[in-house]
């Protein structure tokens, strides 16, 4: 029942896309300065109808319908209401509907909210956009049918892998998909703009929204998936160089340049072609991350059961796509000439856009180079997080600079007193590293540089806020928050880095270890039964030596049933100044457990100022809403 | 559009990542275990966890009859799971030398590890970065590869060994 209501309203919508397609074809030539009526209504139908089917899959789960395959394999009646919510869109086939929602969505909004630019670029973006709709339905429908139905009915589902039951992994991919796919929409629309000769200042307007907006998202979505992956995995850290995170730092760093280089185009009618290019570069990447992840080239936790002709079929249409995209490009481009001076924001902008690039390729190739070697050559090896540090961090250091200094630097052309400040500024950085140093242990000259450059941005950024409140101009307050943020996050980042403390042994119960400043003391075990899983719950006592300051840490075994596997949580006790992190896991055939504890300072501070940078983001959307 | 060779680079290089990306869905669908049984172990060094002087290769592999290559850490929880069977093939069986391979591992953590359940290795070599695993195949840990005097491996297990792992290597061996 349900799986034909799913289905046909798939081939409902697919025609309505067709539809759309024809009849703003039909009105491209039409001589009436107006988008026809028309075309808005099919587009408020394909959005309900797109929306529609998504719920109807959600009921689905909530209902625990087995007699879809898709319910089957990924649900369970025992499970709580909340994850079996989640689960619509923790597999490949739900995940394929959330992200064709997102494309049509972004398709009737940009419509809508468009309507003073120009009438053939919004109707080429319709186009384009409902081309790329097109190719996701015939995806779902021939290859990812999540309504495909399985008879006779199970009686009880297989039930969704339990490292997925969790509050910030049922948020993490919807809001990675609103930044991942809502770029879709800046991709046509540049080929739009390609197409129907509309550029320069008036197309960098009508994108500049959308670029945000999925950039903030986009930024929190990698924040949830790495806060994550540090209370879940239970190895204490949060960012691994993993494939998988890689791929979602390419468009990343993509959509920061175009963000940045969007504010060139708009203010100073200049680098329209670069603009282009990362509009294209942007989706691109975000289909070739989803095509690498979703095929099983890439393993990781995000590999859902991998399936070939599923990765033939993206990357045919991502072949499509790029070369779709370059062609175009390459008979529309115009040359432009640039005449920057030196010192004008214009330089640091684009400054910014290098940086951005190098980060971009060195992921890039560190992700890429073991696939091709692997494929060429059948030599298997594995990038890991030495290579990344080694060419990402030195650069850094510079970049936080002109991160600080480049904001204050007039257009077109500027002073040289802005000289002094800077200086006065480092000279201070310099002393309070020294302090840090000095007091708190040492580090090697690369950390040093990299806490100096960090304080500057921080310093810096403090002066920039002082300046607004004197002022009373917030128009320049998103930018430093986010700024500021990124500051302090590498700060914290590094302090982390350099002060964690780490310890590993193995404890029966009664037991007590000491460590350096505390002790450790394995009070007893009791056991839980929980909805879906069954708990073995260590108490721990943690007496902190220097303060005999007492805190209890209940690290979890957890003994999932469907399916059955074994989950270890981690005990976080966190406070302000730092974090306590204790896991522990059963060693077979002993009463000892294998006990891991972390003290890992200001590790809530990484979160925070992550969470600020894409809370300046927002701030954007928001105060330039109430300008305009 | 005018051909100027930057664009002929640009293409070019993305016909060339395409074309690996294609070649990949491929490649990875046909590597499994299977693939493994009946190649032969190529040359390696594997330096001993206590001593960096000594090491082993291929060539002393030639002189036992059969050896089992374990790959283990321990952080690693299925391996605490099959270390009972490592101990009883040791002890019981003298055709077989068994090898552990330390994989991105604490040296003191390993150690301490093999003292709390017992060593039923002749030999443990470190595998700090995780290189040398990778150089035998192994995907994640535990894995283990029973590989005979002519360096052929004969089979390859993933995950911990269990009973009927452990029948199938002694029945392999007789």
């Amino acid at each position: 029942m349900l799986s034909n209501i799913g289905t046909s309203l798939v081939v409902l919508v697919l025609i309505l896309s067709f539809l759309i397609i024809y009849t703003a074809t039909l009105d491209l030539n039409t001589t009436s300065q107006l988008v026809k009526k028309s075309i808005y209504k099919l587009s408020l139908f394909q959005t309900t109808f797109t929306i529609l089917i998504f719920l109807s899959l959600i009921i689905g789960f909530i209902n625990s319908d087995f007699s879809l395959i898709n319910v089957y394999e990924n649900s369970h009646t025992t499970k709580p209401f909340f994850y079996k919510v989640a689960g619509t869109w923790g597999n490949h086939e739900g995940s394929l509907l959330l992200w064709i929602n997102i494309l049509v969505i972004f398709s009737y909004l940009f419509l809508l909210f468009n309507s003073t630019h120009d009438k053939k670029y919004r109707l080429y973006t319709l186009i384009v956009q409902n081309i790329l709709i097109l190719g996701f339905l015939f995806f779902l429908l021939l290859n990812s049918n999540p309504f495909n139905s399985i008879y006779p009915i199970p009686i009880e589902g297989l039930g969704l892998n339990p490292i997925l039951q969790d509050p910030a992994l049922a948020i993490h991919p919807p809001l990675l998909y609103v930044g991942f796919v809502g770029c879709s929409i800046y991709f046509s629309a540049a080929i739009s703009s390609l197409l129907s000769g509309y550029g320069g200042k008036l197309f960098a307007r009508s994108i500049k929204t959308w670029v945000k907006v999925s950039w903030c998202f986009q930024t929190l979505g990698i924040i949830v998936g790495s806060v994550w992956a540090y209370y879940e995995l239970g190895w204490g850290g949060f960012w691994f160089w993993d494939p998988v995170e890689n791929a979602s730092l390419l468009p990343w760093f993509a959509i920061t340049a175009l963000m940045h280089s969007l504010i060139v185009l708009e203010k100073r009618n200049t680098l329209y072609s670069w603009v282009i290019i990362l509009c294209l570069t942007t989706f691109i990447l975000s289909v070739t991350g989803t095509f690498l992840v979703r095929s099983g080239i890439l393993n990781s936790v995000h590999t859902f059961a991998s399936d070939p002709s599923r990765g033939i079929y993206i990357l045919s249409f991502l072949s499509l796509m790029i070369f779709s995209a370059l062609i175009i490009f390459f008979i529309k481009y115009k040359k432009e000439t640039y005449n920057f001076n030196l010192k004008s924001r214009e330089i640091f902008i684009l400054a910014n856009n290098w940086f951005m690039v190098f980060f971009l390729v060195t992921v890039l190739i560190g992700m890429l180079y073991p696939i091709f070697l692997d494929v060429l050559t059948n030599v298997k090896i594995s990038v890991g997080p030495p290579f990344f540090n080694i060419i990402i961090i030195p650069l850094v250091v510079p970049f936080m600079f002109l991160m600080a200094i480049g904001p204050k630097i007039g257009w077109i052309k500027s002073q040289n007193k802005i000289f002094y400040k800077v200086s006065f500024l480092i000279l201070i950085a310099i002393l309070i590293n020294l302090f840090i140093f000095y007091f708190f242990g040492k580090y090697s000259f690369l950390t040093n540089l990299i806490f100096i450059a960090a304080i500057f941005l921080i310093l810096h950024s403090f002066l920039d806020i002082k300046k607004i409140i004197t002022n009373k101009n917030k128009i320049e307050l998103p930018r430093i928050i986010s700024h500021l943020s990124f500051g302090l996050l590498v700060l914290f980042i590094g302090i982390n880095h350099q002060f964690s403390i780490e310890e590993d042994f193995n404890l029966k119960v009664g037991e007590i270890k000491k460590t350096n400043n505390y002790e450790i003391n394995f009070e007893n075990i009791k056991i839980k039964e929980s909805k879906n899983y069954k708990a073995v719950i260590g108490n721990f006592k943690l007496t902190n030596l220097k303060n005999n300051l007492v805190q209890y840490l209940e690290p979890e075994i957890r003994i999932y049933a469907n399916p059955e596997t074994l989950t270890y949580e981690a005990a976080i006790k966190t406070k302000i100044s730092s974090d306590l992190y204790l896991t522990m896991s059963n060693v077979s055939r002993s009463d000892y457990y294998n006990i891991k504890f972390q003290n890992k300072p200001f590790m809530i501070w990484i979160w925070i100022s992550a969470l600020m940078i894409a809370l300046g983001g927002f701030m954007q959307l928001i105060l330039k809403k109430n300008e305009d | 559009m005018k051909i100027s060779i930057l664009k002929i680079i640009i293409f070019s290089l993305i016909i060339f990542a395409l074309f690996v990306f294609w070649r990949g869905l491929k490649i990875n669908n046909n590597y499994d275990t299977k693939s493994l049984i009946g190649s032969k172990i190529s040359n390696f060094r594997l330096i001993e966890i206590n001593n960096i002087d000594q090491y082993i290769s291929e060539q002393d592999l030639k002189k036992n009859k059969y050896t089992l290559i374990n790959f283990f850490a321990s952080w690693c929880a299925p391996c605490r799971a099959e270390h009972k069977y490592l101990l009883n093939l040791s002890n019981e069986n003298k055709k077989i030398k068994i090898i552990g391979i330390n994989f991105k591992d604490k040296k003191v953590n390993a150690i301490n590890f093999l003292k709390d359940l017992g060593n039923p290795y002749d030999f443990v070599g470190r595998d700090a970065d995780g290189k040398i695993s990778v150089l035998f195949g192994a995907y994640g840990i535990p894995e283990s590869i029973l590989v005979n005097n002519q360096l052929t491996i004969i089979k390859k297990i993933i995950g911990p060994i269990d009973q009927t792992q452990y029948n199938e290597v002694l029945k392999l061996m007789q």
